[in-house]
């Protein structure tokens, strides 16, 4: 393998990384401070995509408009989801809330598939869903690069800024990290635990439903189970960078998105077999460094 | 009032009676019950064959597994490859050749059910070691992973899984007797293994892991013998499975397989033997009585037509509906023993006898 074509599998990398990288931050902050692994997230991303398509489609928003309220309406969807599915067991045993996640995920799937019909929608430029210039390719040398790869990667860099922001320098950020570390003492302190964890799944399902259109501008083909494998292989990635931590979830998402397109670039015949990688990355570094690249080792109580 | 306990003989000749009434109950059935009849019979005699392992693994273990379906893959695909005949294999196996051993051997059932079991067992064990170091959370999307890779396997290896083409036309051996028979065995050895001391070190290991370590119980090989156990008998399951439907291909085996059992031992009550027996007949049966949903119905002149997806809709609400407001699920950790109904019975008759005094 050449070095140009080495560059661009590299670059196309770099945009499924960050795809990844937005939605493990979701995960990654619901774990972090309430220690739930939200299976849903990935049907979150989902309906994000759906929004998005319905709202130009049946509502005629135009293509950014249409954006911006698939981002708020799925943040919305996410608060609820927490209040109705997750707040009622806050205090019960943590595999009830697995349990319980794994229903919100299959029922979104089979809600999607009632409400939306089982058969893909097309989600690309030609119907007018957005431009057609994000798609134009820009040319470096020999190597071609989508506007929509930088547009991505911009994204990216956008939200970890402002989520860093927002994590170390403002009062909610405050809160969240105290909750990660202390539920009941942070309620004690005078916070509403309640109103700061829905805030957290708000900004998780919001950066979701960006993820989730960036990935149908990628992969035009959308249907009701689009979300369920870059979900677990989001998820993943926030194992592998250490789940609690943005900059690991950022960190865990890149490695995945170049780990998976690399060894299909280098081994073509295991092609097959690419989604069984990311569970292969994840089994590894379970076994070695249970705490992720960036995590930090909680001791387990007595 | 205080209670009585049954002598442990008038126990065992009471579970005689209950198996021969169930026995004759299926003789009847054989001869006089329809096809549709006779197949929902043997689903709930696989589902809860399912439903006790999957129940002995997460409920009396303690670890949380996810990777149910890639156990019950396995043992679907081994039976199927040793019972297929000869020639059905050539025919089947467009794309590559089955490899060498594979295509030269053609089985009767019981054997295959065995070896099926024990490549479920082997894989059970191989999957264990590493996922087990695990805890919590961590272990459950570990195993949901393995499970899933066991799915990609056989979505790829087309030299002996056939790839995404599947088996087709697997020789239907399963009847009521092998299924009822199997279930009857896979509840007999898992419960009398939890009655057992293993079965409370077991219980001591899913309260407290810890404390069980600290009282002398080896957690580790005690938690990988119940993995083993339990995907032994999930094998045989799906051998039993693969029989009674007679085509399987990976998609057979998605995730969506572990969540069906995960909602029938959850109903019946994730920790007693008796829940997953009573989850998996109620979900199977209910499972059938759903299918009104997606059928069309008319109200007055106008027909509305089904809504295909609407049942899985109901049973993931009906899913996350138990988890919020019946948690417990039907028997919780409590088990039906003689001694419970003839206590149950007594009390019955005294409290009437005294609305008279």
């Amino acid at each position: 393998m050449n070095m140009q074509t080495f560059l661009q599998h590299f670059i196309n990398a770099l945009s499924l990384g960050g795809i990844y990288a937005l939605i493990a931050i979701g995960y990654t902050m619901v774990y972090g401070i309430l220690r739930l692994i939200n299976f849903a997230h990935g049907d979150v991303f989902t309906y994000g995509i759906y929004f998005a398509f319905y709202a130009v489609v049946a509502f005629f928003f135009p293509w950014w408009m249409a954006f911006i309220f698939s981002i708020f309406v799925t943040a919305l969807l996410g608060a609820a989801i927490e209040r109705v599915a997750y707040r009622p067991l806050r205090n019960a045993p943590r595999i009830s809330a697995l349990i319980t996640a794994i229903g919100v995920s299959f029922f979104l799937e089979n809600f999607a598939i009632v409400a939306f019909g089982g058969r893909a929608k097309s989600f690309n430029p030609q119907t007018g869903i957005y431009p057609t210039t994000f798609l134009k390719m820009l040319r470096f040398g020999n190597i071609r690069v989508p506007l929509l790869t930088f547009l991505t990667l911009g994204v990216v860099a956008l939200v970890l800024i402002v989520l860093l922001w927002i994590v170390y320098h403002t009062k909610v950020g405050m809160a969240m990290r105290a909750i990660s570390k202390d539920i009941t003492a942070t309620r004690l302190m005078g916070v509403n635990a309640d109103r700061i964890v829905s805030f957290t799944f708000m900004i998780g399902s919001g950066l979701a439903a960006i993820g989730g259109i960036l990935w149908a501008m990628k992969y035009p083909q959308i249907y009701p189970f689009t979300g369920m494998i870059p979900g677990l292989k989001a998820f993943i990635a926030a194992v592998v960078g250490g789940i609690g931590s943005i900059q690991g979830a950022m960190i865990g998402g890149f490695t995945l998105g170049v780990a998976e397109i690399m060894i299909v670039a280098f081994f073509p015949s295991w092609a097959g077999y690419k989604d069984a990688f990311a569970y292969a990355i994840l089994l590894v570094m379970l076994l070695f460094r249970p705490t992720g690249i960036l995590g930090v080792d909680v001791p387990e109580k007595v | 009032m205080q209670r009585k306990t049954l002598s442990t003989k008038t126990q065992f000749f009471l579970t005689l009676f209950l198996v021969l009434g169930i026995w004759f109950l299926l003789f009847l059935a054989k001869n006089n019950a329809s096809e549709y009849v006779i197949l929902i019979l043997n689903l709930i005699a696989i589902n809860v064959i399912f439903a006790t392992t999957l129940t002995f693994i997460n409920g009396i273990t303690g670890i949380f597994s996810l990777g149910h379906a890639g156990f019950i893959a396995i043992g679907a695909y081994v039976s199927s490859l040793l019972t297929l005949p000869i020639e059905q294999k050539e025919m089947s196996f467009l794309i590559k050749p089955l490899i060498y051993p594979l295509n030269k051997v053609e089985m009767s059932f019981f054997p295959a059910c065995i070896i099926a079991g024990l490549v479920s067992a082997l894989f059970g064990y191989i999957v264990a070691a590493p996922s087990l170091r695990l805890i919590g959370d961590y272990l459950a999307i570990a195993t949901l992973g393995l499970g899933e890779t066991i799915r990609i396997i056989a979505n790829n290896t087309w030299s002996i899984t056939n790839g995404a083409l599947g088996l087709k036309a697997i020789p239907p051996y399963t009847n009521l007797w092998w299924t009822w028979g199997w279930a009857f065995v896979t509840v007999l050895v898992i419960a009398s293994l939890v009655k057992s001391s293993y079965g409370r070190a077991l219980k001591a290991i899913r309260e407290d892991s810890l404390a069980a370590k600290a009282m002398g119980i080896n957690v580790f090989s005690h938690q990988v013998m119940s993995f083993v156990l339990g995907s032994f008998f999930a094998g045989i399951g799906g051998a039993l499975w693969a029989h009674l439907i007679t085509t399987i291909d990976p998609k057979s085996f998605m995730f969506v397989k572990t969540f069906e059992i995960l909602i029938m031992t959850v109903l019946g009550g994730l920790g007693s033997i008796s829940g997953a027996i009573i989850g998996a007949a109620i979900y199977t049966v209910g499972l059938e009585f759903l299918r009104v949903l997606e059928a069309p119905f008319s109200i007055g002149s106008i027909t509305f037509p089904g809504i295909p997806g609407m049942r899985m809709v109901v049973l993931s609400l009906l899913l996350i509906l138990l988890m919020l407001f019946w948690r417990r699920g039907i028997m919780g950790r409590r088990e039906l023993s003689w001694n419970g109904l003839y206590n149950f019975l007594r009390r019955i008759r005294f409290s009437s006898r005294g609305d008279r005094a």
